[in-house]
């Protein structure tokens, strides 16, 4: 089967995958208690039902769940993502307002996970019983149990508070104006401990994978052939076992893609980051369905996408996967 | 018993630390000082508003930005006087059916446009046919307007409350020839993008759940006001960080804050002050509700034997610190029609366990009278929940197994609540000034209806209907608080609601800011007077 016809295989499967994703969300979303009307009275304060029933109405909340989901489909196909009924702005615009922000803390956040995760492991394989390699076995245990959220509150203790080097939330200083190197220095200050508090778990995890993956490596046949050669501990470590150590621990990087995601929406509402996770938790409490829904789907095509790229990507980095 | 001895402890010294703080000398600055020109406030918020429009949206986070903006007729002091804002002077008619307003001359819009009786007009009837607050402007016809400067208010009925309506948080002036263009005006694009108001502050930027940024607009009416540059409103849903931000001087000013945990914090903390004034307009209840509508509680006697069972005082003094004062009756003790003639019903669970046994409620062999639940509004743990829990701990000491249900969020709970689900439930509701605005939809028996803060308590007594319905036409002050004293009285007497204690809201705000806002909408008002040192 050639690359072509594989992606067009595999392009439609996420097609249906994305599909289904939004019907079971339109239909866990629905199921929750309480309506968006309800909510918009109780930010009111009180509401008359006559007002209510024309909200209602005028959403088409009215209408059984059925048709509801029917015109949400049809909408969906044609690009539209409809009205935030909280705050009246097109659901697209809010997401794109709030994509950077996201991204920006997922691939730092990945991007140093991968990195330091990866080097952990690999001091930690060169001499597997050192007392290196059992504390950051340990680290990375505590870094792998640890709630994010606590995390987070502890870090925002200890660097915020207790030592106050680093800011508490936010993505800018409260009377920043924007713009400029300043603009660039003052968000990568406040990004600091977010994407300390998100990396962590995965850096845990790809820290563990690549120590074990090296171990694997290291113990095999051509290994000891390079080694018998006589190149340098240098050469055998990095050249030839951490290439073949590398591949698991890419497959999981592009997989865990959507974990990342997840972890955003913790991460993103302990340190007010103005990111779809946030975005994503504050609409659940204000029934927000349009918003709620056009995140969830953004979330899943990203992760969709990601993942094809990855089995894509894992076709020409092992060539065996083809031949199967 | 010494958890006990220590939360009373506690509260002693809060309480011997605030009558302290009270016989200190004021310093010297409070008075005399002289307001200066200049600097940015930020004060943090909690609440995420949907927009900046307070004409077609209630709520207090709508109304905190919207009276920065927008102007209104008029505005109050600190002892409930109306006070000339956009209208120089007013005058409402012997009959209570008509409000005349003489508008000033030199008010501008913040687009140049001057503000005229037509844009009255306009957004009095904007407000009667948008604002969720029906009640408020019921009454009202039509707005005549004999000249660029006069507007007169026509009412079918008698309508005293139409003077506290011109409220800041609740009249905002709107631009007849921006929002006067037929578009949808809860959905009008201008409630979020370049909103024009003639207020104090203008917006300059305003990004939904993050922030709203005011900067001074020159020509503004009032001369020399406002004395400060900017407002940034920072929105975070998370109070632990604004408290935090506030320690770190990153937000000088924190309206709205309630847990005692902060409260304390702060008290002892020299940079920072401390005020629950400013809270009397919006005149917030916590409340237990009993849904009158179910047995057992639609016995009168089992309600009150509920209310003997609580003990007020302790939820006042240990579960929230001292900061909250206990409440009697409907109405926040600051309003001008508050009484202090109320059936009252002290702490005594022996005589509680009586009425109970008196009304054929008798215990069981396992010591259980009957089981009832308890549903209470999340999101506010210091008021709701842990009153909750602790009214479960006393009615088990009367024979009456009660069961705390938690709910998700807003939502959930506020479907149960509209759906007349629920024996029991904790509350919080606003007085918002007036009565008729937000006194009367709890008690009408014509307001037994399925949403969240009407009557769902399914209250219905016929005096009390007349009674409201009268005294909300009454213009004489003193007959109209006649009429409410006896309603504040047979509601008290017939408990579809025990009252707890009123909401301790707090503004906190670094010593730096003068003039912090102290009349009865506090943070609800223009902050035009408000200054950093």
């Amino acid at each position: 089967m050639g690359t072509l016809r594989y992606a067009a295989s595999r392009l439609l499967q996420a097609l249906g995958l994305v599909l289904a994703v939004v019907v079971l969300n339109f239909v866990l979303v629905h199921a929750a208690p309480g309506d968006p009307v309800e909510t918009i009275a109780g930010a009111s304060g009180g509401m008359s039902p006559e007002l209510m029933t024309q909200l209602r109405a005028q959403y088409g909340l009215d209408r059984s769940l059925p048709v509801q989901l029917g015109v949400y489909l049809g909408k969906v196909a044609q690009g539209d993502l409809g009205y935030s009924y909280f705050f009246n702005l097109p659901v697209t615009s809010m997401i794109a307002e709030r994509v950077p922000a996201t991204l920006l803390l997922v691939l730092s956040s990945v991007l140093l996970a991968f990195f330091a995760g990866t080097a952990l492991g690999v001091l930690s394989s060169r001499r597997p019983n050192g007392w290196l390699s059992q504390f950051i076995t340990v680290l990375s245990l505590v870094g792998f149990a640890a709630p994010v959220f606590w995390l987070g509150i502890m870090l925002v203790i200890l660097l915020a508070s207790v030592f106050p080097i680093l800011p508490v939330a936010g993505m800018r200083s409260i009377d920043s104006a924007g713009g400029g190197l300043k603009d660039v220095l003052d968000v990568a200050h406040h990004l600091v401990l977010p994407t300390l508090t998100l990396s962590l778990v995965y850096l845990a995890q790809y820290s563990r994978l690549a120590r074990s993956s090296m171990l694997d490596v290291l113990g095999s046949d051509f290994i000891r052939t390079a080694r018998a050669k006589g190149l340098a501990d240098r050469v055998v470590l990095y050249k030839h076992a951490l290439r073949n150590a590398l591949l698991p621990v890419v497959t999981v990087l592009g997989l865990q893609f959507g974990n990342v995601l997840a972890g955003a929406i913790l991460v993103e509402t302990v340190f007010n980051w103005p990111g779809l996770g946030r975005l994503a938790f504050e609409s659940v409490l204000r029934r927000d369905y349009p918003t709620i829904l056009g995140v969830l789907l953004f979330s899943s095509i990203v992760v969709v996408v990601m993942n094809q790229l990855t089995d894509l990507c894992y076709r020409f980095i092992d060539p065996r996967i083809k031949a199967s | 018993m010494p958890l006990l001895r220590l939360a009373r402890r506690a509260t002693l010294l809060s309480a011997a630390l605030m009558t302290a703080s009270a016989l200190l000398p004021l310093p010297a600055s409070a008075a005399e000082e002289q307001p200066r020109r200049g600097g940015t406030l930020v004060i943090g918020s909690t609440q995420t508003p949907r927009h900046l429009n307070g004409a077609v949206q209630s709520g207090i986070a709508t109304a905190l930005p919207s009276t920065q903006i927008f102007a209104s007729p008029l505005r109050f002091d600190d002892k409930w006087n109306p006070q000339p804002y956009l209208a120089e002077s007013w005058k409402l008619a012997d009959d209570g059916k008509s409000l005349t307003l003489k508008l000033r001359k030199d008010a501008v819009f913040h687009d140049g446009k001057p503000v005229t009786s037509a844009d009255v007009a306009f957004s009095i009837m904007a407000i009667k046919a948008n604002h969720p607050f029906t009640t408020m402007l019921g009454p009202v016809e039509k707005v005549e307007t004999p000249d660029p400067y006069t507007a007169v208010i026509r009412m079918s009925v008698p309508h005293p409350a139409i003077v506290l309506a011109m409220s800041p948080a609740l009249c905002p002036i709107l631009p007849k020839h921006i929002y006067g263009d037929g578009q949808e005006l809860k959905s009008h694009p201008r409630n979020t993008t370049d909103v024009v108001g003639s207020g104090p502050f203008r917006v300059t930027e305003f990004k939904p759940a993050q922030r709203i940024v005011l900067e001074r607009f020159d020509k503004f009416f009032l001369a020399g006001k406002p004395y400060l540059d900017k407002v940034i409103v920072n929105v975070t849903p998370d109070m632990a960080s604004l408290v935090l931000g506030l320690e770190r001087g990153d937000i000088q000013m924190l309206p709205f804050a309630t847990l005692p945990t902060d409260l304390k914090r702060f008290a002892n903390d020299p940079k920072v002050s401390l005020t629950p004034k400013g809270y009397d307009g919006i005149g917030a209840l916590n409340w237990l509700a009993f849904n009158t509508a179910k047995k057992p509680l639609s016995d009168v006697q089992v309600r009150k034997a509920i209310a003997t069972a609580i003990d007020k005082n302790f939820i006042a003094k240990a579960l929230m610190g001292g900061f909250a004062t206990v409440s009697d009756g409907p109405l926040v003790a600051s309003s001008p029609f508050a009484v202090p003639d109320l059936v009252r019903y002290p702490l005594d669970l022996k005589k509680a366990a009586e009425m109970l046994d008196a009304a054929g409620y008798k215990a069981s062999a396992n010591g259980e009278r009957f089981k009832l639940t308890i549903d209470y509004l999340p999101g506010a743990d210091d008021q709701q929940k842990n009153v909750a829990e602790y009214i479960r701990g006393q009615l088990k000491k009367v024979g009456i197994a009660v069961e705390v249900r938690a709910s998700a969020d807003f939502p959930a709970w506020a479907k149960r609540l509209a759906s007349h689900d629920f024996d029991l439930s904790m509350d919080l509701v606003f007085n918002w000034g007036d009565p008729i605005i937000g006194v009367h939809r709890t008690y009408l028996s014509t307001n037994i209806k399925p949403i969240v803060w009407t009557n769902t308590q399914s209250y219905a007594n016929p005096k009390v209907d007349e009674l409201l319905n009268t005294a909300g036409g009454l213009i004489d002050p003193t007959q109209r608080k006649a009429y409410y004293a006896t309603f504040q009285k047979i509601v008290t007497d017939e408990l579809p609601i025990e009252f707890i204690n009123q909401v301790p809201y707090h503004t906190i705000a670094s010593k730096k800011v003068g003039n912090v806002p102290a009349t009865i909408w506090g943070p609800l008002s223009p902050l035009d007077e408000v200054y950093l040192k």
